[in-house]
């Protein structure tokens, strides 16, 4: 077997704010082609700087961060990461296949060429009878299936998630998490999920990085070995509930009795 | 479907409620005017009003015309100029700086103090009427437009940013939509001030003599005592404002219709 091609490597990134205040102590990270990583963590622990340095929406302040072995900006021009936000972001004034479309419009993709892609986008969302609704229409969670289907419109190889489920109830989340996974599996994406759910980390991902803040640090970083594709079965399983109570009290001691979601 | 038509009936019936409201106030004034025999020099009654309206149609609809053209061309200017200047304005925040202080100060002059200036330096009287209005009626397009073009979503700007979209896309596709909700609300405000701002300069021009829309005739029928032509020309003074307010809220739900929590309906 050829050593699988890393598509993100920080190399001891930090970002220190112009005040002063260190957002995130030097980081180094390799994330293979097709891992789902979860960056977990309490606020404040840098995981939100971390995923917005590899997006390129902020410039670390030392230390350097390559996709595919290019700079972020250069990977970033020939669309081979997408970002989904904790919030759906979508444009209020437009439908919701206008919405998917915009970053292809944005690059300037003919129509012809870009609707067969945006309904396929949505329908791996399952929303294409939705198509014609306005966002205002829809609810929290179907909301966020656009942001997504926005994001996977432009075929990315690299999906950023910033806290995408944080605002939906939990069985809304849940049913989210799965449909998610399985996209993750057809499309072979690498995925790089914010979340400061321990069990929502264990669910989805074959690896957790756990960040601690005061200093933003990463305090440890866990294969999760459980097979694919995971049913609602494995929420309840033993192993799960292992890794989850495993993972619990590393952050406690970490970030010395600070509020973390179970 | 039963429901639908009860709502449909109520809001029916809530429409109707200012017409019943006027229905009852011009009764009680014509009762009152005939109960009281109060002289038609003091306080005509609506049903001489009403006869006014129709005799000195062919006078007071000219009038209104020239009114109405004034109101419509300075409306047109404040909206294509006040645009422009709130483009300029949230392209640098230098320019709004600079210029801004001077945008209050041409809000805050009275026009009635400046009209006389500006009848005097602007030799055809249409034309000066149609500045003095304009001055009245552009303050609320460049502040509410100014305002809108900045109020982006930070998280769709910040989109925006990550797709690597131009200036032009942002602004076309992010700023402008974004604006809509406050650009119409500022329609509003500057369609009633550019018809109170062509009276006004009629007024100060009418003594002047160079006028012929309705203030002038308001002016005129003042000096002749012919308080019933007075009240005409103020009553459709008054329509014209209620259809300009109406025709533009008509616009601004016919764009945001879709979207804005402002004109969506429940």
């Amino acid at each position: 077997m050829n050593a699988p091609l890393p598509a993100i490597e920080v190399l001891s990134a930090e970002q220190v704010y112009p005040n002063g205040t260190r957002a995130l102590t030097p980081v180094s990270l390799s994330i293979e082609k097709g891992e789902f990583v979860t960056l977990l963590g309490p606020s404040g622990c840098g995981k939100s700087t971390l995923l917005k340095m590899i997006a390129g929406l902020l410039e670390p302040s030392d230390g350097r961060i390559l996709l595919s072995r290019q700079p972020v900006q250069e990977a970033n021009a020939e669309h081979q990461l997408s970002f989904v936000f904790q919030e759906a972001t979508l444009m209020p004034w437009a439908t919701v296949e206008a919405n998917v479309r915009l970053p292809l419009d944005l690059a300037g993709m003919p129509k012809s060429e870009s609707t067969p892609r945006v309904m396929e986008a949505l329908q791996l969302v399952g929303l294409a009878k939705f198509a014609q609704q306005r966002p205002r229409e829809l609810s929290g969670g179907m909301q966020m299936r656009v942001s997504i289907a926005r994001g996977l419109v432009t075929q990315p190889q690299l999906l950023l998630m910033d806290e995408p489920f944080g605002a939906l109830d939990e069985i809304t989340r849940n049913r989210l998490d799965a449909d998610l996974l399985k996209l993750w599996q057809q499309q072979g994406l690498t995925v790089v999920f914010v979340t400061h759910s321990i069990t929502e980390a264990v669910f989805l991902s074959s690896r957790v990085v756990m960040m601690a803040a005061r200093p933003g640090r990463v305090v440890e970083d866990l294969r999760i070995n459980a097979p694919y594709p995971r049913m609602d079965a494995f929420r309840t399983s033993p192993e799960f509930n292992e890794m989850v109570r495993h993972l619990h009290g590393q952050l406690h001691m970490a970030s010395d009795h600070e509020e973390v979601q179970p | 479907m039963n429901k639908a038509a009860d709502q449909r009936r109520k809001a029916l019936q809530e429409g109707m409620l200012p017409f019943a409201v006027a229905v009852l106030l011009l009764g009680l004034w014509q009762g009152w005017t005939v109960a009281a025999q109060v002289p038609e020099y003091l306080v005509p009654s609506p049903w001489s009003i009403a006869r006014t309206l129709v005799a000195d149609w062919e006078l007071l609809s000219g009038a209104l015309w020239v009114t109405v053209k004034i109101t419509l061309l300075a409306f047109g200017t404040s909206v294509v100029l006040g645009s422009l200047v709130a483009f300029a304005f949230v392209q640098s925040r230098w320019i709004e700086a600079a210029f801004f202080p001077y945008a209050v100060l041409l809000q805050v002059t009275p026009v009635v103090a400046i009209a006389p200036l500006i009848i005097i330096w602007v030799k055809d009287p249409t034309a000066s009427l149609v500045v003095c209005a304009t001055l009245v009626a552009l303050f609320p397009i460049i502040s509410n437009t100014t305002v809108g073009l900045r109020s982006v979503n930070p998280g769709l700007a910040a989109y925006f940013k990550l797709q690597r979209a131009t200036r032009w896309q942002t602004l076309v596709r992010l700023r402008i939509p974004s604006a809509l909700p406050y650009f119409f609300a500022g329609l509003r405000i500057s369609g009633g001030l550019a018809l109170i701002g062509a009276v006004v300069a009629e007024f100060v021009a009418g003594t002047g003599g160079t006028g012929t829309g309705l203030a002038y005739q308001i002016l005129q029928s003042g000096y002749q005592l012919n308080i019933p032509r007075m009240f005409a020309a103020l009553v459709l003074i008054s329509v014209a404002g209620v259809v300009i307010f109406a025709a533009l809220s008509a616009l601004s739900s016919w764009a945001l219709g879709g979207w804005h929590e402002s004109e969506v309906k429940p």
